[in-house]
């Protein structure tokens, strides 16, 4: 492996910053281009596509840390998971907050009557109720208080959220599903690779001596 | 935040709005210029229509709306053409390689007169007026456009439908070469559309070649399309090629995608929803940025005076 299994706490702080102002990097091109009128000739369809896709894409890396570790050894990989479970959670309430407010514009009755009455907006609206617990007992103090068990138990539910997000892509699509396709068939990957690995034990490494390894 | 803070630099000094919107176009006619003068050099150069040309002896419409102009950028750069991607994006950047001339459109089936047109011939049939129309997708999003053409009915007239005409097909361009959404199976190709005789006659139904009083750029459905304001965009094939008068109902492309979502009248009516999503509003294009509201859309798209009666009598939930 090019790659160690553990990193030193300081290549983890340096690894964990680079990757949240990476994670930041949609949402500064978003701004910029909002602040300058260049997000095309629709530019609220353009912001919720974009906040939506990004959301999406937070979704896979965070279900696939699991399954990716397990494959790489690169057991550092958990230390990200969190972070990335969150930048999920933040860039669906912008696209919850592009659709209340630049689309809907507030109009409550409106917002409503879309939320019971057209299904892709209706699983778009559990998925993300149903991330909200999963944000509020993401720190490490709730993560405590409730126990190995029922946070994992509780966590779980992201695999719905993210089956979830596929549908809600799927559905709101006009005709070509390429994009949705994509998003499915990693969801569905890392979701069998979950299934697979779950019986087997994860490789018990001898701790100290993971300095020098053979590739594999 | 994106709360836009007041300018301080003096109205007088920001370059005007035409000027700045018009720095593509300026580059265009620094082209055209270049491009003029070397046709003028070869002896041989076929003088014919090109995208962005002027088109000469523009009437006024008493069609035309007064409502603010889409600009020509959103118009040309915000596309619903499969055949060159399903990205709206994609067209203005793809489509530049479609050769509109030499193009013919064969007029056909129930007619007395079939004829197959040479495109420049068929710009002479009827007098060019400009008609500024609402366009409404059935996306939802609106715009204002202000096409170049005549009515579709001094063709029809000229060709002489014979009583086995209930219905005009409009067949367009399917050439994988040219064409790169083609390459996939994402709608049944070629793209067809049609409409019913009456509904071809209506005067508001137009044989389109321009827009903003040029030539069609490619995207926009070059070098002829049919612009029906009051039904939804799609049913405004581009891109032309065949023109078929039948007897029975075309099958319309987007019909044989989905029938339970677009049947084959599809006009503009903010009562009878997509099932996917509401038609009361749509968002007009270019009007102001994200903080600019919907509008509530009108029945037939507000052209209800010119083309509701062909429709009295009818279920239009059940005729969606």
């Amino acid at each position: 492996m090019l790659l160690p299994a553990r990193l030193s706490p300081k290549q983890s702080t340096i690894l964990k910053g680079a990757l949240f102002i990476l994670s930041l990097g949609p949402v500064a091109v978003l701004s910029v281009n909002a602040f300058t009128d260049n997000l095309g000739a629709n530019p609220v369809e353009y912001l919720t596509r974009a906040t939506g896709t990004w959301t999406l894409v937070f979704l896979c890396i965070t279900l696939g840390i699991t399954p990716v570790r397990r494959l790489t050894g690169w057991n550092w990989l958990t230390l990200t998971r969190r972070m990335f479970g969150l930048f999920a959670f933040f860039y669906v309430c912008l696209h919850f907050t592009t659709y209340i407010w630049f689309d809907q514009y507030f109009d409550v009755q409106s917002i409503i009557k879309d939320v019971i009455k057209r299904p892709f907006i209706t699983i778009g609206f559990a998925a993300f109720l149903l991330l909200i617990p999963l944000a509020i007992t993401s720190n490490s103090y709730l993560t405590r208080k409730l126990g190995a068990k029922r946070w994992q138990n509780l966590h779980r539910a992201t695999y719905l959220v993210c089956i979830l997000g596929v549908i809600h892509y799927w559905w709101l699509v006009k005709r070509d599903l390429t994009q949705p396709i994509i998003y499915g068939s990693i969801v569905l990957a890392f979701l069998s690779a979950r299934l697979l690995l779950r019986g087997r034990k994860p490789k018990v490494r001898p701790r100290p001596v993971a300095t020098a390894r053979e590739p594999a | 935040m994106l709360i836009k803070k007041s300018a301080d630099i003096l109205p007088s000094e920001i370059t005007p709005r035409r000027v700045y919107e018009g720095r593509r176009e300026f580059v265009r006619q620094l082209g055209r210029i270049a491009l003029l003068a070397g046709a003028q050099a070869l002896p041989f150069a076929a003088a014919h229509a090109q995208s962005g040309q002027k088109i000469p002896g523009l009437k006024k419409s008493a069609f035309s709306t007064t409502e603010k102009q889409t600009p020509y950028k959103d118009i040309t750069t915000y596309n619903n053409y499969y055949e060159f991607g399903t990205d709206k994006a994609d067209p203005a950047q793809t489509a530049g390689k479609l050769k509109t001339r030499p193009w013919t459109v064969s007029v056909e089936g129930a007619v007395a007169k079939p004829r197959t047109y040479g495109i420049d011939d068929l710009m002479k049939l009827g007098a060019m007026e400009e008609r500024v129309y609402r366009l409404r997708c059935v996306e939802g999003w609106s715009m204002v456009i202000p096409w170049a053409g005549f009515s579709l009915s001094d063709l029809i007239k000229e060709v002489q439908p014979t009583g086995n005409a209930k219905f005009v097909e409009f067949v367009t361009l399917a050439d994988p070469a040219q064409m790169p959404g083609v390459r996939q199976q994402i709608l049944h190709w070629p793209y067809v559309e049609g409409l019913r005789m009456d509904e071809a006659m209506n005067p508001l139904t137009l044989l389109t070649f321009g827009l903003y009083g040029e030539v069609l750029p490619n995207q926009s459905g070059a070098p002829v399309r049919v612009v029906v304001p009051w039904k939804y965009g799609f049913k405004s094939g581009k891109s032309l090629v065949k023109i078929r008068f039948t007897e029975q109902m075309p099958k319309t492309a987007w019909s044989l995608a989905n029938a339970s979502e677009y049947g084959f009248y599809s006009n503009v009516n903010p009562k009878v929803d997509h099932p996917r999503w509401s038609q009361a509003t749509e968002r007009r294009i270019g009007e102001g940025g994200i903080f600019a509201q919907k509008r509530a859309t009108l029945m037939f798209n507000g052209y209800g005076d010119q083309v509701a009666q062909m429709y009295a009598g009818m279920d239009l939930r059940r005729n969606f």
